[in-house]
Protein backbone atom coordinates (compact mmCIF):
# COMPACT_ATOMS: atom_id res chain seq x y z
CA UNK A 1 0.00 0.00 0.00
CA UNK A 2 2.77 2.34 0.91
CA UNK A 3 4.52 1.58 -2.35
CA UNK A 4 1.30 2.28 -4.19
CA UNK A 5 0.93 5.76 -2.73
CA UNK A 6 4.60 6.41 -3.22
CA UNK A 7 4.35 5.54 -6.88
CA UNK A 8 1.18 7.58 -7.18
CA UNK A 9 2.98 10.65 -5.91
CA UNK A 10 5.93 9.94 -8.18
CA UNK A 11 3.49 9.68 -11.04
CA UNK A 12 1.93 13.06 -10.28
CA UNK A 13 5.34 14.72 -10.02
CA UNK A 14 6.72 13.21 -13.20
CA UNK A 15 3.33 13.74 -14.83
CA UNK A 16 3.44 17.45 -14.09
CA UNK A 17 6.73 17.62 -15.97
CA UNK A 18 5.25 15.66 -18.86
CA UNK A 19 2.37 18.11 -18.74
CA UNK A 20 4.69 21.09 -19.01
CA UNK A 21 6.55 19.64 -21.99
CA UNK A 22 3.25 18.58 -23.58
CA UNK A 23 2.05 22.17 -23.20
CA UNK A 24 5.02 23.33 -25.28
CA UNK A 25 4.28 20.67 -27.85
CA UNK A 26 0.64 21.76 -28.06
CA UNK A 27 1.60 25.43 -28.12
CA UNK A 28 3.78 24.96 -31.18
CA UNK A 29 1.23 22.70 -32.84
CA UNK A 30 -1.63 25.10 -32.19
CA UNK A 31 0.01 28.28 -33.32
CA UNK A 32 2.21 27.04 -36.14
CA UNK A 33 0.61 23.71 -37.15
CA UNK A 34 3.96 21.97 -36.80
CA UNK A 35 4.18 18.62 -35.00
CA UNK A 36 7.53 18.96 -33.30
CA UNK A 37 9.22 15.60 -33.00
CA UNK A 38 12.34 17.33 -31.70
CA UNK A 39 10.58 18.41 -28.49
CA UNK A 40 12.59 15.97 -26.36
CA UNK A 41 15.85 17.28 -27.82
CA UNK A 42 14.92 20.76 -26.62
CA UNK A 43 15.09 19.37 -23.09
CA UNK A 44 18.44 17.90 -23.87
CA UNK A 45 19.83 21.13 -25.28
CA UNK A 46 18.62 23.03 -22.22
CA UNK A 47 19.98 20.51 -19.75
CA UNK A 48 23.40 20.18 -21.41
CA UNK A 49 23.75 23.94 -21.79
CA UNK A 50 23.00 24.55 -18.15
CA UNK A 51 25.21 21.69 -17.02
CA UNK A 52 28.19 22.86 -19.03
CA UNK A 53 27.72 26.43 -17.81
CA UNK A 54 27.79 25.16 -14.23
CA UNK A 55 30.70 22.74 -14.62
CA UNK A 56 33.02 24.15 -17.31
CA UNK A 57 32.42 27.84 -16.68
CA UNK A 58 31.63 27.30 -13.01
CA UNK A 59 28.86 29.86 -12.91
CA UNK A 60 26.65 29.98 -9.85
CA UNK A 61 23.40 28.12 -10.39
CA UNK A 62 21.08 31.12 -10.71
CA UNK A 63 23.33 32.77 -13.29
CA UNK A 64 23.79 29.58 -15.27
CA UNK A 65 20.03 29.08 -15.18
CA UNK A 66 19.31 32.58 -16.47
CA UNK A 67 21.95 32.32 -19.20
CA UNK A 68 20.39 29.01 -20.25
CA UNK A 69 16.98 30.67 -20.49
CA UNK A 70 18.41 33.42 -22.66
CA UNK A 71 20.23 30.88 -24.80
CA UNK A 72 17.08 28.79 -25.27
CA UNK A 73 15.12 31.88 -26.32
CA UNK A 74 17.65 32.66 -29.01
CA UNK A 75 17.84 28.98 -29.92
CA UNK A 76 14.06 28.77 -30.43
CA UNK A 77 13.86 31.95 -32.48
CA UNK A 78 16.82 31.02 -34.69
CA UNK A 79 15.49 27.51 -35.24
CA UNK A 80 12.16 28.93 -36.33
CA UNK A 81 13.67 31.64 -38.52
CA UNK A 82 16.32 29.51 -40.23
CA UNK A 83 14.83 26.03 -40.45
CA UNK A 84 11.06 26.31 -40.17
CA UNK A 85 10.12 29.64 -41.69
CA UNK A 86 11.14 28.61 -45.22
CA UNK A 87 8.85 25.60 -44.81
CA UNK A 88 5.68 27.63 -44.24
CA UNK A 89 3.16 26.46 -46.79
CA UNK A 90 4.90 23.14 -47.42
CA UNK A 91 3.00 19.91 -46.80
CA UNK A 92 2.64 18.58 -43.27
CA UNK A 93 4.71 15.51 -43.99
CA UNK A 94 7.77 17.45 -45.13
CA UNK A 95 7.65 19.65 -42.03
CA UNK A 96 7.31 16.55 -39.84
CA UNK A 97 10.28 14.96 -41.59
CA UNK A 98 12.32 18.10 -40.91
CA UNK A 99 11.54 17.95 -37.19
CA UNK A 100 12.44 14.26 -37.11
CA UNK A 101 15.68 15.20 -38.85
CA UNK A 102 16.29 17.92 -36.29
CA UNK A 103 15.80 15.40 -33.50
CA UNK A 104 18.40 13.07 -34.99
CA UNK A 105 20.74 15.96 -35.67
CA UNK A 106 20.61 17.29 -32.11
CA UNK A 107 20.96 13.80 -30.64
CA UNK A 108 24.08 13.18 -32.69
CA UNK A 109 25.58 16.62 -32.17
CA UNK A 110 25.08 16.53 -28.41
CA UNK A 111 26.45 13.02 -28.29
CA UNK A 112 29.54 14.23 -30.11
CA UNK A 113 30.06 17.19 -27.81
CA UNK A 114 29.16 15.73 -24.42
CA UNK A 115 29.62 12.01 -24.94
CA UNK A 116 27.11 9.30 -24.28
CA UNK A 117 27.66 8.93 -20.53
CA UNK A 118 25.23 10.34 -18.03
CA UNK A 119 26.58 13.25 -16.02
CA UNK A 120 25.11 14.40 -12.74
CA UNK A 121 24.28 18.00 -11.98
CA UNK A 122 26.39 19.62 -9.27
CA UNK A 123 24.58 19.55 -5.96
CA UNK A 124 22.38 22.64 -5.93
CA UNK A 125 19.67 21.72 -3.52
CA UNK A 126 20.32 19.42 -0.59
CA UNK A 127 19.62 15.81 -1.42
CA UNK A 128 17.62 14.45 1.45
CA UNK A 129 14.46 12.50 1.89
CA UNK A 130 11.50 13.95 3.63
CA UNK A 131 9.05 11.93 5.61
CA UNK A 132 5.48 12.94 5.02
CA UNK A 133 2.83 10.69 6.58
CA UNK A 134 5.34 7.88 6.68
CA UNK A 135 6.23 8.26 3.00
CA UNK A 136 9.76 8.87 1.84
CA UNK A 137 9.90 11.61 -0.73
CA UNK A 138 13.10 13.05 -2.07
CA UNK A 139 13.16 16.82 -1.71
CA UNK A 140 14.58 17.11 -5.21
CA UNK A 141 11.49 15.38 -6.49
CA UNK A 142 9.26 17.65 -4.50
CA UNK A 143 11.20 20.67 -5.74
CA UNK A 144 10.67 19.60 -9.30
CA UNK A 145 6.95 20.16 -9.05
CA UNK A 146 7.44 23.83 -8.16
CA UNK A 147 8.71 24.99 -11.57
CA UNK A 148 5.95 22.96 -13.25
CA UNK A 149 3.27 24.75 -11.30
CA UNK A 150 4.88 28.15 -11.83
CA UNK A 151 5.07 27.49 -15.57
CA UNK A 152 1.45 26.38 -15.74
CA UNK A 153 0.22 29.47 -13.91
CA UNK A 154 2.40 31.65 -16.13
CA UNK A 155 0.92 30.02 -19.23
CA UNK A 156 -2.59 30.62 -17.95
CA UNK A 157 -1.98 34.29 -17.21
CA UNK A 158 -0.11 34.78 -20.47
CA UNK A 159 -2.91 33.40 -22.64
CA UNK A 160 -5.74 34.97 -20.66
CA UNK A 161 -4.37 38.41 -19.95
CA UNK A 162 -1.44 39.45 -22.09
CA UNK A 163 -1.70 41.13 -25.45
CA UNK A 164 0.68 38.69 -27.11
CA UNK A 165 -1.04 35.71 -25.53
CA UNK A 166 -4.33 36.76 -27.08
CA UNK A 167 -2.51 37.35 -30.36
CA UNK A 168 -1.17 33.80 -30.27
CA UNK A 169 -4.62 32.40 -29.65
CA UNK A 170 -5.99 34.47 -32.52
CA UNK A 171 -3.24 33.21 -34.81
CA UNK A 172 -4.02 29.64 -33.80
CA UNK A 173 -7.67 30.26 -34.62
CA UNK A 174 -7.22 31.86 -38.04
CA UNK A 175 -4.05 33.33 -39.48
CA UNK A 176 -5.75 35.64 -41.94
CA UNK A 177 -7.96 37.12 -39.22
CA UNK A 178 -4.91 37.58 -37.02
CA UNK A 179 -3.19 39.48 -39.80
CA UNK A 180 -6.24 41.64 -40.37
CA UNK A 181 -6.02 42.64 -36.71
CA UNK A 182 -2.47 43.84 -37.22
CA UNK A 183 -0.77 40.84 -35.66
CA UNK A 184 2.53 39.86 -37.24
CA UNK A 185 2.22 36.12 -37.75
CA UNK A 186 5.97 35.81 -38.17
CA UNK A 187 6.55 37.22 -34.70
CA UNK A 188 3.90 34.94 -33.22
CA UNK A 189 5.60 31.89 -34.78
CA UNK A 190 8.99 32.93 -33.47
CA UNK A 191 7.50 33.54 -30.05
CA UNK A 192 5.81 30.13 -29.96
CA UNK A 193 9.11 28.38 -30.70
CA UNK A 194 10.99 30.54 -28.23
CA UNK A 195 8.53 29.79 -25.43
CA UNK A 196 8.56 26.12 -26.30
CA UNK A 197 12.36 26.01 -26.24
CA UNK A 198 12.68 27.94 -22.98
CA UNK A 199 10.07 25.95 -21.10
CA UNK A 200 11.40 22.64 -22.41
CA UNK A 201 14.86 23.77 -21.38
CA UNK A 202 13.64 24.39 -17.84
CA UNK A 203 12.02 20.96 -17.78
CA UNK A 204 15.30 19.48 -19.01
CA UNK A 205 17.24 21.17 -16.23
CA UNK A 206 14.76 19.98 -13.60
CA UNK A 207 14.87 16.41 -14.88
CA UNK A 208 18.64 16.56 -15.11
CA UNK A 209 18.86 17.67 -11.49
CA UNK A 210 16.52 14.96 -10.27
CA UNK A 211 18.18 12.20 -12.28
CA UNK A 212 21.25 12.85 -14.38
CA UNK A 213 21.80 14.43 -17.76
CA UNK A 214 22.17 12.00 -20.62
CA UNK A 215 20.81 11.66 -24.11
CA UNK A 216 18.10 9.33 -22.85
CA UNK A 217 16.46 12.46 -21.44
CA UNK A 218 15.14 13.09 -24.94
CA UNK A 219 12.93 10.06 -24.51
CA UNK A 220 10.51 12.30 -22.69
CA UNK A 221 9.78 13.86 -26.07
CA UNK A 222 8.23 10.56 -27.11
CA UNK A 223 6.30 10.21 -23.84
CA UNK A 224 4.87 13.64 -24.32
CA UNK A 225 3.19 12.48 -27.48
CA UNK A 226 0.63 10.24 -25.76
CA UNK A 227 0.16 12.96 -23.13
CA UNK A 228 -0.73 15.56 -25.75
CA UNK A 229 -3.02 13.20 -27.64
CA UNK A 230 -4.86 12.01 -24.54
CA UNK A 231 -5.47 15.63 -23.62
CA UNK A 232 -6.48 16.62 -27.13
CA UNK A 233 -3.78 17.90 -29.46
CA UNK A 234 -4.94 21.49 -29.43
CA UNK A 235 -5.76 22.04 -25.78
CA UNK A 236 -3.22 23.48 -23.34
CA UNK A 237 -5.26 22.41 -20.32
CA UNK A 238 -5.63 19.00 -21.92
CA UNK A 239 -1.87 18.74 -22.24
CA UNK A 240 -1.41 19.23 -18.49
CA UNK A 241 -4.07 16.71 -17.61
CA UNK A 242 -2.80 14.30 -20.25
CA UNK A 243 0.67 14.64 -18.78
CA UNK A 244 -0.57 13.85 -15.27
CA UNK A 245 -2.56 10.87 -16.58
CA UNK A 246 0.45 9.45 -18.40
CA UNK A 247 2.74 10.05 -15.42
CA UNK A 248 0.41 8.33 -12.97
CA UNK A 249 -0.37 5.56 -15.40
CA UNK A 250 3.29 4.83 -15.98
CA UNK A 251 3.87 4.43 -12.27
CA UNK A 252 0.72 2.38 -11.79
CA UNK A 253 1.91 0.10 -14.56
CA UNK A 254 5.19 -0.27 -12.73
CA UNK A 255 3.32 -1.12 -9.56
CA UNK A 256 1.12 -3.73 -11.21
CA UNK A 257 4.06 -5.11 -13.12
CA UNK A 258 6.33 -5.30 -10.09
CA UNK A 259 3.72 -6.81 -7.76
CA UNK A 260 1.86 -9.22 -9.98
CA UNK A 261 2.85 -9.57 -13.60
CA UNK A 262 6.66 -9.43 -13.63
CA UNK A 263 6.90 -8.54 -17.34
CA UNK A 264 9.65 -6.12 -16.49
CA UNK A 265 8.91 -3.36 -18.95
CA UNK A 266 5.23 -2.58 -18.74
CA UNK A 267 6.21 0.78 -17.32
CA UNK A 268 7.68 1.98 -20.62
CA UNK A 269 4.98 0.76 -22.96
CA UNK A 270 1.82 1.39 -20.97
CA UNK A 271 1.46 5.01 -22.17
CA UNK A 272 1.41 3.82 -25.75
CA UNK A 273 -1.31 1.27 -25.13
CA UNK A 274 -3.35 4.09 -23.67
CA UNK A 275 -2.52 6.20 -26.69
CA UNK A 276 -3.83 3.53 -29.05
CA UNK A 277 -7.00 2.99 -27.02
CA UNK A 278 -7.60 6.72 -26.82
CA UNK A 279 -7.19 7.16 -30.54
CA UNK A 280 -9.80 4.46 -31.07
CA UNK A 281 -12.32 5.68 -28.53
CA UNK A 282 -11.83 9.42 -28.39
CA UNK A 283 -9.73 10.54 -31.33
CA UNK A 284 -9.93 14.23 -30.36
CA UNK A 285 -8.71 13.50 -26.84
CA UNK A 286 -10.28 14.72 -23.65
CA UNK A 287 -10.25 18.42 -24.42
CA UNK A 288 -9.74 18.58 -28.18
CA UNK A 289 -11.81 21.33 -29.74
CA UNK A 290 -15.06 20.74 -31.40
CA UNK A 291 -16.10 23.78 -33.39
CA UNK A 292 -18.91 25.83 -31.95
CA UNK A 293 -22.13 25.19 -33.84
CA UNK A 294 -24.81 27.82 -33.57
CA UNK A 295 -28.29 26.39 -33.78
CA UNK B 1 -0.80 64.74 -51.80
CA UNK B 2 -1.33 63.23 -55.22
CA UNK B 3 -4.92 63.45 -56.33
CA UNK B 4 -6.53 62.20 -59.48
CA UNK B 5 -6.53 64.58 -62.46
CA UNK B 6 -10.31 64.90 -62.38
CA UNK B 7 -10.26 66.14 -58.81
CA UNK B 8 -7.55 68.65 -59.65
CA UNK B 9 -9.79 70.11 -62.30
CA UNK B 10 -12.76 70.24 -59.97
CA UNK B 11 -10.55 71.76 -57.25
CA UNK B 12 -12.43 69.68 -54.74
CA UNK B 13 -11.86 70.81 -51.18
CA UNK B 14 -12.15 67.28 -49.77
CA UNK B 15 -8.81 65.50 -49.77
CA UNK B 16 -8.51 61.82 -50.54
CA UNK B 17 -7.55 59.57 -47.66
CA UNK B 18 -7.01 56.60 -49.91
CA UNK B 19 -6.16 56.66 -53.56
CA UNK B 20 -5.77 53.60 -55.80
CA UNK B 21 -3.94 54.13 -59.05
CA UNK B 22 -4.13 51.60 -61.83
CA UNK B 23 -4.11 48.59 -59.52
CA UNK B 24 -3.60 45.14 -60.99
CA UNK B 25 -3.98 42.03 -58.82
CA UNK B 26 -3.02 38.52 -59.83
CA UNK B 27 -3.87 35.34 -57.92
CA UNK B 28 -1.68 32.24 -58.18
CA UNK B 29 0.47 34.12 -60.70
CA UNK B 30 -2.08 33.55 -63.48
CA UNK B 31 -5.56 34.73 -62.52
CA UNK B 32 -5.95 38.42 -63.24
CA UNK B 33 -8.63 39.75 -60.88
CA UNK B 34 -8.22 43.51 -60.78
CA UNK B 35 -7.41 44.96 -64.17
CA UNK B 36 -6.07 48.46 -63.84
CA UNK B 37 -8.44 49.85 -61.27
CA UNK B 38 -8.37 53.41 -59.98
CA UNK B 39 -10.49 55.00 -57.30
CA UNK B 40 -10.38 57.54 -54.49
CA UNK B 41 -11.83 57.46 -51.02
CA UNK B 42 -12.39 61.03 -49.78
CA UNK B 43 -11.56 61.72 -46.15
CA UNK B 44 -14.44 61.71 -43.70
CA UNK B 45 -16.96 60.27 -46.15
CA UNK B 46 -18.65 56.94 -46.73
CA UNK B 47 -17.76 55.53 -50.13
CA UNK B 48 -19.80 52.61 -51.40
CA UNK B 49 -18.34 50.01 -53.73
CA UNK B 50 -20.99 48.05 -55.60
CA UNK B 51 -20.69 45.13 -57.92
CA UNK B 52 -21.83 41.60 -58.63
CA UNK B 53 -20.30 38.49 -57.09
CA UNK B 54 -16.82 37.87 -58.40
CA UNK B 55 -16.29 41.44 -59.57
CA UNK B 56 -13.25 41.69 -57.32
CA UNK B 57 -14.59 43.89 -54.52
CA UNK B 58 -13.19 41.82 -51.67
CA UNK B 59 -9.91 41.45 -53.54
CA UNK B 60 -9.68 45.21 -53.74
CA UNK B 61 -10.12 45.54 -49.98
CA UNK B 62 -7.53 42.86 -49.31
CA UNK B 63 -5.11 44.57 -51.67
CA UNK B 64 -5.42 47.70 -49.55
CA UNK B 65 -5.12 45.91 -46.21
CA UNK B 66 -2.23 43.73 -47.35
CA UNK B 67 -4.02 40.42 -46.84
CA UNK B 68 -3.51 39.12 -50.38
CA UNK B 69 -0.32 37.09 -49.81
CA UNK B 70 -2.23 34.76 -47.45
CA UNK B 71 -4.38 33.76 -50.43
CA UNK B 72 -1.44 33.65 -52.80
CA UNK B 73 -2.46 36.91 -54.44
CA UNK B 74 -0.23 39.82 -55.33
CA UNK B 75 -0.48 43.44 -56.43
CA UNK B 76 1.51 43.31 -59.65
CA UNK B 77 1.05 46.84 -60.89
CA UNK B 78 -0.12 50.25 -59.75
CA UNK B 79 0.09 51.92 -56.38
CA UNK B 80 -2.05 52.37 -53.31
CA UNK B 81 -1.60 55.74 -51.66
CA UNK B 82 -2.79 56.33 -48.10
CA UNK B 83 -2.42 59.86 -46.76
CA UNK B 84 -0.06 60.45 -49.65
CA UNK B 85 2.27 57.59 -48.74
CA UNK B 86 2.65 54.50 -50.88
CA UNK B 87 1.45 51.48 -48.91
CA UNK B 88 1.42 48.96 -51.74
CA UNK B 89 2.69 45.53 -50.63
CA UNK B 90 3.34 46.67 -47.06
CA UNK B 91 2.98 44.18 -44.20
CA UNK B 92 -0.60 44.00 -42.87
CA UNK B 93 0.68 44.80 -39.36
CA UNK B 94 2.15 48.10 -40.64
CA UNK B 95 -1.02 48.93 -42.52
CA UNK B 96 -3.24 48.31 -39.50
CA UNK B 97 -0.90 50.35 -37.33
CA UNK B 98 -1.15 53.24 -39.80
CA UNK B 99 -4.93 53.36 -39.29
CA UNK B 100 -6.56 51.14 -41.92
CA UNK B 101 -8.71 48.36 -40.48
CA UNK B 102 -10.62 45.78 -42.46
CA UNK B 103 -13.83 44.24 -41.18
CA UNK B 104 -13.72 41.03 -43.14
CA UNK B 105 -16.56 39.35 -44.95
CA UNK B 106 -18.48 36.90 -42.80
CA UNK B 107 -17.60 38.56 -39.47
CA UNK B 108 -14.60 36.33 -38.74
CA UNK B 109 -14.64 36.96 -35.00
CA UNK B 110 -12.61 34.59 -32.82
CA UNK B 111 -15.30 32.14 -31.78
CA UNK B 112 -13.54 30.54 -28.85
CA UNK B 113 -12.85 33.83 -27.12
CA UNK B 114 -15.19 36.03 -25.13
CA UNK B 115 -16.57 39.33 -26.39
CA UNK B 116 -14.12 41.33 -24.28
CA UNK B 117 -11.15 39.23 -25.44
CA UNK B 118 -12.17 39.81 -29.04
CA UNK B 119 -12.37 43.53 -28.40
CA UNK B 120 -8.99 43.56 -26.67
CA UNK B 121 -7.52 41.83 -29.69
CA UNK B 122 -8.88 44.64 -31.85
CA UNK B 123 -6.64 47.00 -29.90
CA UNK B 124 -3.56 44.87 -30.62
CA UNK B 125 -2.11 47.42 -33.04
CA UNK B 126 -2.54 50.23 -30.51
CA UNK B 127 -0.69 49.05 -27.39
CA UNK B 128 -0.78 52.52 -25.87
CA UNK B 129 -4.50 53.12 -26.35
CA UNK B 130 -6.86 53.18 -23.40
CA UNK B 131 -8.43 49.77 -23.81
CA UNK B 132 -11.06 49.96 -21.08
CA UNK B 133 -12.26 53.35 -22.28
CA UNK B 134 -12.49 52.11 -25.86
CA UNK B 135 -14.38 48.99 -24.78
CA UNK B 136 -16.88 51.24 -23.03
CA UNK B 137 -17.26 53.28 -26.21
CA UNK B 138 -17.94 50.12 -28.22
CA UNK B 139 -20.58 49.11 -25.67
CA UNK B 140 -22.22 52.52 -26.08
CA UNK B 141 -22.66 51.86 -29.77
CA UNK B 142 -23.61 48.21 -29.27
CA UNK B 143 -25.29 47.96 -25.86
CA UNK B 144 -26.34 44.37 -26.51
CA UNK B 145 -22.70 43.21 -26.42
CA UNK B 146 -22.31 44.36 -22.83
CA UNK B 147 -24.66 41.61 -21.66
CA UNK B 148 -22.91 38.86 -23.59
CA UNK B 149 -20.35 37.29 -21.30
CA UNK B 150 -20.00 33.86 -22.94
CA UNK B 151 -17.95 32.82 -25.93
CA UNK B 152 -18.34 34.95 -29.04
CA UNK B 153 -19.18 31.83 -31.07
CA UNK B 154 -22.55 31.67 -29.34
CA UNK B 155 -23.59 35.18 -30.37
CA UNK B 156 -26.28 35.60 -33.01
CA UNK B 157 -25.25 36.62 -36.51
CA UNK B 158 -26.18 40.24 -35.92
CA UNK B 159 -24.33 40.39 -32.64
CA UNK B 160 -21.27 38.85 -34.28
CA UNK B 161 -21.36 41.55 -36.95
CA UNK B 162 -21.61 44.20 -34.24
CA UNK B 163 -18.67 42.62 -32.45
CA UNK B 164 -16.67 42.62 -35.69
CA UNK B 165 -17.36 46.34 -36.14
CA UNK B 166 -16.66 46.99 -32.46
CA UNK B 167 -13.36 45.18 -32.80
CA UNK B 168 -12.47 47.57 -35.61
CA UNK B 169 -13.26 50.57 -33.41
CA UNK B 170 -10.81 49.31 -30.81
CA UNK B 171 -7.97 49.96 -33.25
CA UNK B 172 -8.95 53.64 -33.44
CA UNK B 173 -8.80 53.52 -37.24
CA UNK B 174 -8.93 56.43 -39.66
CA UNK B 175 -10.28 54.25 -42.44
CA UNK B 176 -12.50 51.18 -42.05
CA UNK B 177 -12.81 48.80 -44.97
CA UNK B 178 -16.13 47.08 -44.53
CA UNK B 179 -16.84 43.94 -46.49
CA UNK B 180 -20.53 43.15 -46.76
CA UNK B 181 -21.76 43.98 -43.28
CA UNK B 182 -25.30 42.97 -44.31
CA UNK B 183 -24.36 39.38 -45.10
CA UNK B 184 -26.77 36.89 -43.58
CA UNK B 185 -28.67 39.46 -41.50
CA UNK B 186 -32.41 40.04 -41.31
CA UNK B 187 -33.69 43.30 -42.91
CA UNK B 188 -34.29 44.87 -39.49
CA UNK B 189 -30.76 44.07 -38.37
CA UNK B 190 -29.35 45.36 -41.64
CA UNK B 191 -31.07 48.68 -40.97
CA UNK B 192 -29.67 48.76 -37.45
CA UNK B 193 -26.12 47.91 -38.48
CA UNK B 194 -26.13 50.49 -41.26
CA UNK B 195 -27.49 53.24 -39.05
CA UNK B 196 -24.65 52.50 -36.64
CA UNK B 197 -22.13 52.63 -39.50
CA UNK B 198 -23.54 56.02 -40.43
CA UNK B 199 -23.24 57.20 -36.83
CA UNK B 200 -19.62 56.04 -36.63
CA UNK B 201 -18.86 58.10 -39.70
CA UNK B 202 -20.68 61.20 -38.40
CA UNK B 203 -19.70 61.05 -34.74
CA UNK B 204 -16.18 59.68 -34.87
CA UNK B 205 -15.21 61.02 -38.28
CA UNK B 206 -14.07 57.60 -39.48
CA UNK B 207 -13.77 57.30 -43.24
CA UNK B 208 -15.52 54.19 -44.51
CA UNK B 209 -15.11 52.21 -47.69
CA UNK B 210 -18.18 50.03 -47.85
CA UNK B 211 -18.44 46.99 -50.07
CA UNK B 212 -22.04 45.86 -50.43
CA UNK B 213 -24.35 43.66 -52.41
CA UNK B 214 -27.34 45.50 -51.00
CA UNK B 215 -26.96 48.59 -53.19
CA UNK B 216 -30.11 50.27 -51.92
CA UNK B 217 -29.03 50.55 -48.34
CA UNK B 218 -25.38 51.18 -49.20
CA UNK B 219 -26.27 54.19 -51.36
CA UNK B 220 -28.68 55.47 -48.71
CA UNK B 221 -25.83 56.14 -46.27
CA UNK B 222 -22.96 56.70 -48.72
CA UNK B 223 -21.71 60.03 -50.04
CA UNK B 224 -20.13 58.59 -53.17
CA UNK B 225 -20.26 55.30 -54.96
CA UNK B 226 -18.31 53.20 -57.42
CA UNK B 227 -19.64 50.37 -59.53
CA UNK B 228 -17.25 47.55 -60.29
CA UNK B 229 -17.45 44.90 -62.95
CA UNK B 230 -14.89 42.26 -63.84
CA UNK B 231 -12.03 43.92 -62.06
CA UNK B 232 -12.61 47.47 -63.24
CA UNK B 233 -14.52 50.53 -62.15
CA UNK B 234 -17.22 51.08 -64.73
CA UNK B 235 -19.17 53.90 -63.15
CA UNK B 236 -18.70 56.38 -60.34
CA UNK B 237 -20.49 59.39 -58.95
CA UNK B 238 -22.24 60.76 -55.92
CA UNK B 239 -24.70 58.44 -54.22
CA UNK B 240 -27.54 60.54 -55.62
CA UNK B 241 -26.24 60.27 -59.19
CA UNK B 242 -25.89 56.51 -58.89
CA UNK B 243 -29.35 56.08 -57.43
CA UNK B 244 -30.79 57.90 -60.43
CA UNK B 245 -28.66 56.13 -63.02
CA UNK B 246 -30.85 53.89 -65.18
CA UNK B 247 -28.32 51.06 -65.43
CA UNK B 248 -27.66 51.00 -61.70
CA UNK B 249 -31.40 50.93 -61.13
CA UNK B 250 -31.78 47.98 -63.47
CA UNK B 251 -28.80 45.96 -62.26
CA UNK B 252 -28.47 46.73 -58.58
CA UNK B 253 -31.51 48.47 -57.22
CA UNK B 254 -34.12 46.17 -58.72
CA UNK B 255 -36.12 49.07 -60.12
CA UNK B 256 -35.83 48.16 -63.79
CA UNK B 257 -38.70 47.25 -66.01
CA UNK B 258 -39.86 43.67 -65.62
CA UNK B 259 -39.43 41.59 -68.74
CA UNK B 260 -39.45 37.92 -69.60
CA UNK B 261 -36.44 35.79 -68.78
CA UNK B 262 -35.40 35.54 -72.42
CA UNK B 263 -35.49 39.31 -72.86
CA UNK B 264 -33.72 39.83 -69.58
CA UNK B 265 -30.78 37.72 -70.67
CA UNK B 266 -30.24 39.46 -73.97
CA UNK B 267 -30.84 42.80 -72.30
CA UNK B 268 -28.16 42.07 -69.79
CA UNK B 269 -25.70 41.07 -72.44
CA UNK B 270 -26.40 44.12 -74.55
CA UNK B 271 -26.22 46.52 -71.67
CA UNK B 272 -23.04 45.23 -70.11
CA UNK B 273 -20.48 47.92 -69.63
CA UNK B 274 -17.59 45.71 -70.61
Amino acid sequence: MELFIQLMINGLIVGSLYGVVAMCFVLVYKSTQVVNFAQGEFLLVGAWTCLSLLTYFELPFWLGFLVTLAFMTVFGILLQAIVLRPLIGESVISVVMVTVGLAIFFQAALNMIFGSFAKPFPQVFSQETLEIFGLHIETAYLMSIVPSIIIMIAFYIFFKRSRWGLAMRATAYDQQVAQSLGISVKNVFAMAWAISAVVSGVAGIVLGMVNTVSNSLAFIGIKVFPAAIVGGLDSIVGAVIGGLIIGVLENMAEFVDGQFLHFGNLYAIAPFYVLIIFLMVKPYGLFGTKDIERL
Amino acid sequence: MPASPRRDVEMNAVEDLLCLENIEVVYDEVILVLRGLSMEVPKGEITALLGANGAGKSTLLKAVSGLLPVENGEVTRGSILYQGANITRRQPSDIVASGIFQVMEGRRIIQDMTVVENLRLGAFSKPRSNVTENIDRVFEYFPVLRERTGLAGYLSGGEQQMLAIGRALMAEPKLILMDEPSMGLSPVLVQEVFSIIERLNKELGVTILLVEQNANIALSIANRGYVMEQGKIVLDGTAQELKENEDVKAFYLGGGERTGFKNLKSFKRRKRWL
